[in-house]
């Protein structure tokens, strides 16, 4: 029982970490319909940017390395970064195919994709960065000697990142005028557009606000496992969340997360052995799919009529 | 001036219902035919025949098959290379297996294993729909690949998970030079297109169509979504496990599953939305650009910028290029090349006389 | 005055062509099918950068092979087996004499051209990666799995944890939990790893990670659960820094954790930080840039600012000095081979073919190449395309990598025994009688 906790809380604990991936997913779709599939490119395009200026920035201004003002000042400069790239996607590609197929927006951001990684290679280069957040990754200890449970400090601090960022994006969306803006442009392109939302405004903060969501699950992935192109395979873990818990709703986001990362866990540790092992790659996106024949829309997602 | 179709009338329904009403279409399709059939493999050299032609063909054909479901049918799949997969392992072990059996109908039974693992994945369409449905199709990407590697039988419990494909052999007679690896890979392929171009005319493709535009309404005119959309399952996946096949068999000699990743599925995607969703010869039109670009590219930055710029950041240019490329293209005709095409035929029919 | 500069100007360019020809006349060509970019390119820039920087210190230092330069072009392949194919074909005719060598470093785009190399005569030279069993070089006389391949070191691995354990007999009954890459790349390990483990007694905990394995808390928790002895760890890319983090959290001992070659640069533990400390890897070259060959390359190459690295600070990296490894194998296959068809002339692959499958580096010829420990000695025969199946341990010490032995070899019976095996089947299979190896010259 003990073994089924650990698996369990450590399982939730990723979870949390898929979401964060998710989030930014979620933002886009909610306010342009974009699924915007460049979004763990960002994920790695921000890591790799917060990473690369920390290490120029001591020799540029002269600035002890590593410490907490060359963190903070490359944090901005990253963020900077993905607010640039986030406007630049809007105002270079989205503008432009409006009112085209979803698939072909889609298609775009895969384009995006390529452009993104080719750009963050091509400056920064390849190599393999390591990022320490100053947190370790170690059990906590009166929890181990409690209950035998291991639980991870770093994963706990991961998750509290990934609820402050969601409670502050709730707050953001539910009582200030450009979240409110939001999800009027959210609810009908053409409504919103008439009572003078400016939608092209507002997709640019969208998109900013996708950027730094990336920053903040590239900082964190990053500091897990290294800064380095596998951070853009984390969109994968997160697209199971995305259909399990729908794709314009925050909240579904974050219990998608959940679900997916227990019952990821659970079934790699009880069934995995059984067939070989490995399942994780499939088993989240059956589940899903399995929960999807049953809820077509996901958790929270909207339910779509259809008018003949 | 050339390209008229005054003074051709159609007679009769079957001249009527023919895929080139216009005698101009009908000659140059017949020349485009003799010209890939004869003179190709008489005069391209090596290079061309195996790393671009068959390639080429061989990836128009999945993306046949991509096309009849999504182009047609509606339904976005991000699964395509894990059919060919089971297309290439399929046709792969009935070879292996049956004594005697022919490569063509192993070929055909590799593609009806596709198919049928394609209608199991195709299942949840019936509920699912838009990007939630592209999404649950990663599934069976994934799922497939892990099959593949994880059971030993498929592989005949070769060390490493590979392959390695059997001799091409049909009435005694070895397809084994580049010419006519080429060869029966265009003769494959040109069937199948040519039954796919008649497939979607036909009321099957109507109906894929109907469902394609709005099911419910398709269902209020009689059309059963459930058989309709199982159907362009079955069929697409069936021609993509063809693909799959001829991959292992005239192209690569030996394939892994890893091999048939998600980064093809996506490759696959790109060539029918750049060659043109619902066009048959879009595929092709689609699969020639993907497959050249980054050759292209890759030549190109070697002999303009070779030497002055550090290998690696030519390398990712050229993936910077390649993806702008792809945008823009998108923004500047989202119908695809099919659509530039057609353009120029309605342009050259009042060439030279545009008023 | 017009027809005067006209045939000034065409003579000038026949000239120009001649000369040029007359220089292409010398050169060797090797084609690089390389990738620098996408999730490969950290190990692809490492190794295509020190392979070239070998290549232009031979040029620079030594005016090329007895005075044959050599000549190369890139051609990304991504790590994908089409572009791969695309690469092969557009290299293969390049240069006065065609490619030498085709090394792709993947071991997709290897089973794609296995069965072309042996039409073009090429070799298909594969260090440390590719088809185990072309080792059996009667059945694949093209192919070179050089060094040593995944069975060797599977089997080298299992030596070095019962000498740690102080001796072989000592493994019975203990456990070794076998943490591997889910793909036909880390399958390799099972039959070797199930034939050790009878042989010596030992368990083995067969634990898949899905790629890209950027999670492993499950694996961890089994791992943690069922307490293995030592966990070998057959990982590559993302899954090997990962897999340390996930190792301290769940407490278990980095000094426990054996990794394979492609889980030993600096790409994997950098990224781990305090946690990869102590946790040691196999490797058929050792990092460290005070060798002689690699000052060299700094002094010849990087003096004279010809170096392929943007960041020169990777010199003496795990996969830097792998490519350096590339470059050494190939440049004295080439010499080989010229002693018998001629110095100083380029060679055809054919030709180059026959440099490896006689290519004989002895501690003295490591010596005087400047890589003494760099690298194993090797000696390839006809029957033995494997040469040496020799690795070394090196453990990161926080920092940087330490080698702790000396060439470790494996089980050599008992590989080669699989290695026949293998082959065997596969020439049946494709009905390849296999050469008598008494009757080659």
């Amino acid at each position: 029982m003990q073994f089924f906790f650990e698996v369990l809380i450590g399982g939730l604990l990723s979870g949390v970490l898929y979401a964060l991936v998710a989030l930014g997913f979620v933002l886009i779709y909610k306010a342009s319909g974009v699924f915007n599939f460049a979004q763990g490119a960002m994920v790695f395009f921000a890591a790799l940017t917060f990473v690369g200026f920390t290490e120029v920035l001591p020799a540029w201004f002269g600035l002890e390395e590593g410490s907490k003002l060359v963190f903070a000042l490359a944090f901005v400069l990253a963020l900077a970064a993905m607010v640039v790239l986030g406007i630049a996607t809007e105002k270079i590609v989205l503008r432009r195919l409006v009112n085209q197929p979803h698939i072909t927006l889609f298609m775009a951001t895969i384009g995006l994709t390529y452009l993104v990684e080719g750009i963050a290679q091509g400056i920064w280069g390849a190599n393999v960065r390591g990022l320490d957040l100053g947190i370790a990754d170690e059990p906590i200890g009166w929890i181990m000697d409690s209950a035998n449970i291991l639980v991870s400090k770093f994963d706990v601090f991961a998750a509290s990142v990934a609820g402050v960022l969601v409670v502050s994006l709730a707050l953001f969306f539910q009582f200030t005028r450009v979240g409110r803006a939001l999800r009027a442009v959210a609810d009908d392109h053409q409504a919103a557009l008439s009572i003078g939302i400016p939608l092209q405004h507002i997709w640019a903060i969208v998109w900013g606000v996708a950027g730094f969501v990336a920053l903040v699950a590239g900082l964190i992935w990053g500091s897990r496992n290294g800064v380095q192109f596998a951070l853009t395979f984390t969109a994968l873990k997160a697209l199971p969340v995305l259909i399990l818990g729908g794709f314009t709703s925050v909240p579904g986001a974050i219990l998608g997360g959940l679900i997916i990362g227990s019952t990821e866990k659970l079934a790699e540790v009880y069934i995995g052995p059984f067939v070989g092992g490995g399942i994780e790659s499939w088993f989240p996106y059956i589940l899903a799919l399995g929960f999807l024949l049953v809820r077509p829309e996901g958790l929270f997602g909207e339910r779509h009529i259809d008018r003949v | 001036m050339f390209y008229r179709e005054a003074g051709q009338f159609k007679a009769s329904y079957e001249e009527d219902q023919q895929i080139f009403t216009i005698r101009q279409d009908r000659v140059g399709f017949y020349a485009i035919l003799a010209f890939f059939f004869l003179a190709v493999p008489a005069f391209a050299n090596q290079y061309w025949l195996q790393a671009i032609l068959t390639p080429v063909l061989i990836f128009s054909l999945a993306a046949i098959g991509l096309n009849i479901l999504t182009g047609y049918a509606g339904q976005l799949s991000l699964g395509s290379a894990a059919f060919m997969a089971v297309g290439a392992f399929g046709a792969y072990n009935f070879m292996l297996r049956i004594d005697g059996m022919p490569f063509i109908v192993a070929i055909i039974l590799g593609g009806l294993c596709a198919a049928a693992v394609g209608i199991v994945f195709g299942l949840p369409s019936l509920r699912i729909k838009g990007f939630y449905l592209a999404v649950a199709t990663l599934a069976a990407q994934f799922f497939i690949v892990w099959a593949l590697v994880k059971f030993p039988w498929f592989s005949n419990h070769s060390s490493s998970g590979v392959i390695t494909t059997q001799e091409i052999v049909i009435f005694g007679f070895a397809f084994d030079s580049p010419e006519r690896k080429y060869l029966i890979s265009l003769a494959i392929v040109a069937v199948l297109a040519l039954l796919a171009k008649n497939l979607v005319r036909s009321t099957t493709g109507r109906a894929w169509m109907a469902v394609r535009d709005m099911d419910v309404a398709a269902e209020v005119i009689g059309i059963r979504p459930m058989r309709t959309k199982l159907q362009a399952f079955a069929v697409s996946s069936f021609y993509c496990g063809v693909a799959g096949a001829l991959y292992g068999y005239t192209y690569l000699g030996t394939v892994e599953p890893e091999g048939f990743n998600l980064d093809l599925s996506f490759k696959i995607l790109f060539m029918i939305i750049i060659g043109g969703v619902g066009s048959i010869m879009g595929s092709f039109l689609g699969a020639a650009f993907i497959v050249l670009l980054p050759i292209f590219l890759n030549v190109a930055m070697h002999s303009t910028l070779g030497g002055a710029v550090p290998a690696s950041l030519a390398a990712n240019l050229e993936l910077i290029i390649f993806g702008g490329l792809i945008i823009f293209f998108l923004i500047v005709e989202p119908h695809g090349l099919a659509r530039l095409w057609q353009i120029g035929k309605e342009k050259l029919r009042l060439w030279p006389f545009p008023h | 005055m017009k027809l005067k500069t006209t045939v000034l100007l065409g003579a000038a360019v026949a000239g120009l062509l001649a000369t040029g020809y007359a220089a292409a006349q010398q050169q060797q060509f090797i084609g690089l099918p390389s990738y620098r970019v996408g999730p490969y390119a950290s190990g692809g820039s490492g190794i295509y950068g020190g392979w070239i920087d070998y290549m232009t210190l031979i040029n620079e230092r030594d005016g090329g092979i007895n005075g044959v330069k050599l000549a190369w072009e890139e051609c990304e392949t991504e790590y994908n087996n089409a572009r791969g194919v695309e690469c092969y074909e557009r290299l293969k005719g390049k240069g006065t004499t065609g490619n030498s060598v085709f090394q792709p470093l993947s071991t997709g785009i290897t089973y794609s051209v296995l069965d072309r190399v042996a039409q073009d005569k090429i070799p298909l030279v594969t260090m440390g990666y590719g088809r185990t069993d072309a080792a059996d070089g009667r059945v694949f006389p093209w192919v070179f799995p050089l060094i040593t391949t995944y069975w060797s070191q599977a089997s080298a691995i299992v030596n070095y944890i019962g000498t740690k354990e102080g001796g072989m007999d000592k493994l019975k009954g203990k456990k070794i939990a076998l943490l591997y890459h889910d793909s036909a790349y880390g399958k390799e390990s099972h039959a070797i790893m199930d034939k050790l483990a009878a042989k010596h007694g030992f368990e083995v905990l067969k634990i898949a990670v899905a790629h890209p394995g950027n999670e492993q808390q499950s694996q961890w928790l089994q791992i943690r659960q069922s307490k293995p002895d030592y966990v070998v760890l057959w990982g590559w890319g993302v899954m090997n820094p990962t897999a340390l983090r996930t190792a301290q959290r769940t407490g278990f001992p980095r000094e426990k954790m054996v990794g394979v070659w492609w889980s030993g640069a600096e790409e994997d533990t950098i990224p781990a930080g305090d946690a990869a400390k102590g946790y040691t890897s196999a490797g058929f070259n050792v990092a460290g840039a005070n060798y002689p060959v690699i000052k060299d390359i700094d002094k010849f190459v990087y003096g004279k600012s010809k170096g392929n690295m943007e960041d020169k600070s990777r010199l003496g990296s795990v996969y830097y000095n792998r490519g350096v490894v590339h470059g050494i194998i190939t440049v004295e296959a080439i010499r080989t081979a010229q002693e018998k068809f001629g110095k100083g002339k380029p060679l055809t692959g054919e030709q180059v073919r026959w440099g490896f499958e006689h290519l004989k580096i002895d501690d003295k010829k490591l010596a005087a190449l400047g890589a003494t420990g760099f690298m194993p000695d090797l000696n390839v025969t006809c029957a033995d395309h494997e040469g040496a199946g020799k690795v070394k341990f090196q453990q990161w010490d926080g920092a940087k990598w330490k080698v702790v032995t000396d060439w470790v070899e494996g089980d050599k019976p008992l590989v080669r025994g699989m290695v026949e095996e293998s082959a065997a089947a596969y020439a049946k299979e494709k009905g390849i009688t296999p050469r008598d190896c008494s009757k080659e010259s």
